[in-house]
């Protein structure tokens, strides 16, 4: 049996995100009080304390605002596709996300670099968001 | 105000021979440190009334207490957060003397977590802990990152190095200077596990584990188990070693490497290290000016770097050139650190091996002694909610 990659254990607080993604869209948490965006998923805002949110579609879009090239050790999965570009994105809306950048190598990311999101199936229950560079 | 200042001593130091791959338990190490402490300290297990536990120790009170001869516990406490309570166990000792709770407190570690440690698959069996860890997604950061390929701590910590490169030109040289530095002073230690002479070229010529990190900007993978004694500063006048004083010890809560998108929120000036560190020398009254030798948390290189700009010890940004000085070197630095070698060339035992060593310079010990050292400070893990404390020659 080849090695599969850890599956997420969703909770009542992100499920939402998980179903997003597998109907192909990107959505993140928004206060439906002051608005801000957030991630990870939390139950109250941080910035105004209310507990009223919506799980809304983000642009998908963001920078490189930082990156490492994973070349191991790490889980077998994982070494059997070294090197592994991933990075830090900060999203258009003002929140980090971390993902996994493809269709990159080691040489051409960089900081700020224009990234943006691509939904990849992991297996028929989980969606990834990983990001790709822009334009491309 | 605080009760801390000036109230406990550090009275007893022990530890294990470091190692990799020693075949042993952590129950049977953690014990051979902890009697290893009482004799130092010239005490009888017995009257052991005061337990602090790293939170990641399989070693437990029970299992302890049933070793011990059951001595009677009458305040027992954790740390938080891995790493980032490395030195937090030495307030929370503290805290129990000042406080009354208790008279003699033990704080231990023992680890047998390397590559070649693991006598099965559960947790108390050793091994490493990311291999584990990432298996089973156990905390809330963990699906997040592992499925993207983030697996394990030197993965994040890659990722926040980086990002001082980008914030303030930090170099691979920088990174070198303390490998190379902590490895200088790991060759006079003869407890040090990493012994073989390196240069900035070797530095640079290691594999890369995790871009920017290379294999000898990681913290060795050993085994080992080291213990400490607390008591009150009064009855510490009177045992076998000469006390070190807890002149001042702090904690501080912020983001946590496991939970990157939080931490990256953050300035780096509103999280834990930096927070700890007003704290510790408030409560200290001393600056940063004072310090003879100081102890990170060297997990990796660059993390020493930025914990000296979280504790004051120069401007933000300025780590990398600071260390490239030689400023961390023990003959040549204006701030010696980590003169047993440090988490990268003496032992891993998540950041204990470097309490201990801030006690032997207080004792006049070392084998990189500093000279007159009368403050020594030690701190956790600066990407973890942390601790600090500084220890103080009795005058
Ligand atoms: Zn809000």
């Amino acid at each position: 049996m080849s090695p599969s990659v850890p599956r997420p254990l969703p909770t009542h607080d992100d499920v939402e995100f998980w179903e997003a993604t597998r109907r192909g869209e990107f959505r993140l948490q928004r206060c439906s009080d002051c608005s801000r965006w957030r991630h990870y998923p939390r139950p109250a805002c941080p910035d105004c304390y209310s507990r009223e949110y919506s799980w809304d579609e983000v642009s998908g879009r963001g920078r490189i605002y930082t990156w490492t090239v994973v070349r191991g050790p790490t889980l077998p999965v994982f070494q059997e596709r070294v090197p592994l570009v991933v990075a830090d994105v900060l999203l258009d809306e003002g929140v980090h996300f971390q993902a996994e950048l493809l269709d990159c190598t080691p040489e051409e990311v960089r900081a700020d670099l224009p990234v943006e999101a691509t939904l990849t199936e992991l297996d028929d229950e989980f969606t990834l968001v990983k990001f790709r560079p822009a334009n491309r | 105000m605080s009760i801390i200042p000036g109230k406990a001593a550090v009275v007893g130091i022990g530890q294990t021979p470091f190692g990799k791959g020693l075949g042993r338990t952590e129950y049977d190490m953690g014990l051979e440190a902890i009697l290893a402490a009482c004799e130092d300290a010239g005490i009888s297990p017995s009257e052991i009334d005061g337990l602090v536990r790293f939170d990641m120790e399989s070693l437990d009170e029970e299992m302890l207490l049933s070793a011990l001869g059951n001595p009677d516990l009458s305040y027992f406490i954790g740390t938080p957060m891995g790493g980032g309570g490395s030195a937090s166990v030495l307030v929370h000792a503290a805290l129990g003397i000042a406080s009354g709770m208790a008279e003699t407190i033990v704080c231990y570690r023992s680890r047998a977590r390397g590559k070649n440690s693991s006598f099965g698959k559960a947790q108390n069996q050793g091994g490493r802990y990311w291999e584990r860890l990432a298996a089973d997604l156990p905390d809330v950061s963990g699906m997040w990152h592992v499925p993207q390929g983030l697996v394990t701590a030197f993965q994040e910590m890659a990722m926040i190095t980086r990002r001082h490169q980008i914030e303030y030109g930090t170099t691979e040289d920088h990174f070198g200077e303390v490998a190379v530095t902590f490895r200088e002073h790991a060759i006079r230690n003869p407890n040090a596990v990493m012994r073989m002479e390196m240069t900035l070229e070797d530095h640079h010529q290691s594999r890369m584990i995790s871009d920017p990190l290379r294999l000898f900007d990681c913290n060795i993978e050993t085994d080992g188990a080291c213990a400490m004694i607390v008591t009150t500063a009064e009855r510490a006048r009177d045992l076998r070693q000469p006390p070190a004083i807890i002149r001042a010890g702090s904690l501080g809560a912020g983001s946590h490497h496991r939970r990157l998108s939080t931490l990256f929120d953050r300035s780096r000036e509103e999280d834990s290290a930096a927070r700890t560190g007003k704290r510790l020398f408030a409560q200290a009254d001393l600056s940063p000016d004072d310090i003879d030798c100081a102890y990170f948390y060297d997990f990796f290189t660059s993390l020493v770097i930025i914990a000296l700009e979280d504790y004051g010890f120069c401007p933000r940004g300025e780590g990398g050139p600071f260390v490239a000085d030689g400023g961390i070197s023990w003959d040549r630095g204006r701030l010696p650190c980590n003169t047993n070698g440090g988490q990268l060339s003496e032992a891993f035992i998540h950041g204990f091996n470097n309490n201990l060593e801030a006690v032997r310079q207080i004792r006049g010990t070392s084998t990189s002694q500093v000279e007159d050292c009368r403050f020594a400070l030690v701190a956790g893990a600066n990407t973890d909610p942390t601790g600090a404390f500084i220890l103080e020659r009795a005058s």
